[in-house]
């Protein structure tokens, strides 16, 4: 395995169901997570919709993977960014969202919120700062 | 290539993993564990269940590091590694204990 950790920031600008993009993500970002990577998830344009709660997929004949952003603490995914402006366009708020958390082994396993709402400003800064970007 | 538990037959895929996961019954796993000569005891089946429970709650078989670690917060530090999963599932914690649970090959699990 390779010593120096690189940075990886997931891009995910696109609605969960139309395309296969976003469960296409999801997978490499939990195989990705898996090999000791430092990751970070963005969650921009309609990919705000990926993270909405009570998504009911039976009408569209695809299963709902939307329980499995839930597993993502699990594989240490602390940093999940939400752009502000994306949600605001779309009508949504941060209630709107799954809350996603990991557990901070080190403090007795207490809980921690892994959504970070961020300015598109805030947003360009992250992006800028990734050592990878994987656009989806 | 189907297995037959109890007089019925269950599809599975190439590699042994049942095709239906909601077919699953515990016999399922009593006819794999019999195949590889394994006998199931409840250390088998707290790991065997707890891969149904979290299948149920996320939608994914858990990465062995994730099981492991799962394992040690529920069942006990002396048990959440990987010589104790090994030494139940000498196949693979994910690759035997995941197909007895009736569950798809974990993610990322080559």
């Amino acid at each position: 395995m390779s010593e120096t950790i690189k940075n990886f920031l997931y891009l995910n600008r696109k609605a969960p169901y139309g395309t296969i993009y976003a469960w296409e993500s999801l997978e490499v970002v939990l195989i990705g997570a898996a090999f000791d990577q430092d990751v970070s998830l963005a969650f921009v344009d309609d990919g705000v919709f990926q993270l909405t709660k009570n998504q009911h997929t039976s009408a569209v004949g695809m299963k709902n993977f939307s329980p499995t952003y839930a597993a993502l603490g699990d594989y240490e995914v602390k940093k999940v960014f939400v752009e502000k402006e994306s949600l605001e366009e779309r009508g949504l708020s941060l209630d709107d969202l799954q809350h996603l958390t990991w557990e901070d082994e080190d403090e007795d396993w207490a809980e921690k919120d892994s959504i970070h709402l961020v300015t598109r400003a805030e947003m360009a800064a992250i992006m800028d700062g990734a050592d990878v970007v994987f656009s989806f | 290539m189907p297995i037959e538990v109890n007089g019925k037959a269950f599809e599975t895929d190439e590699e042994g993993y049942l095709a239906n996961i909601n077919e699953w019954e515990p016999g399922v796993a009593e006819v794999m564990s019999k195949e590889d000569d394994l006998e199931l005891t409840d250390e088998h089946w707290d790991i065997i269940n707890y891969l149904r429970e979290y299948y149920e709650e996320y939608q994914i078989a858990p990465a062995v590091r994730v099981l492991t670690k799962a394992v040690g917060k529920k069942f006990g530090k002396d048990k959440g590694n990987s010589k104790y999963l090994y030494g139940l599932f000498p196949y693979g914690p994910a690759k035997q204990a995941c197909r007895y649970a009736g569950l798809p090959k974990p993610t990322g699990c080559v």
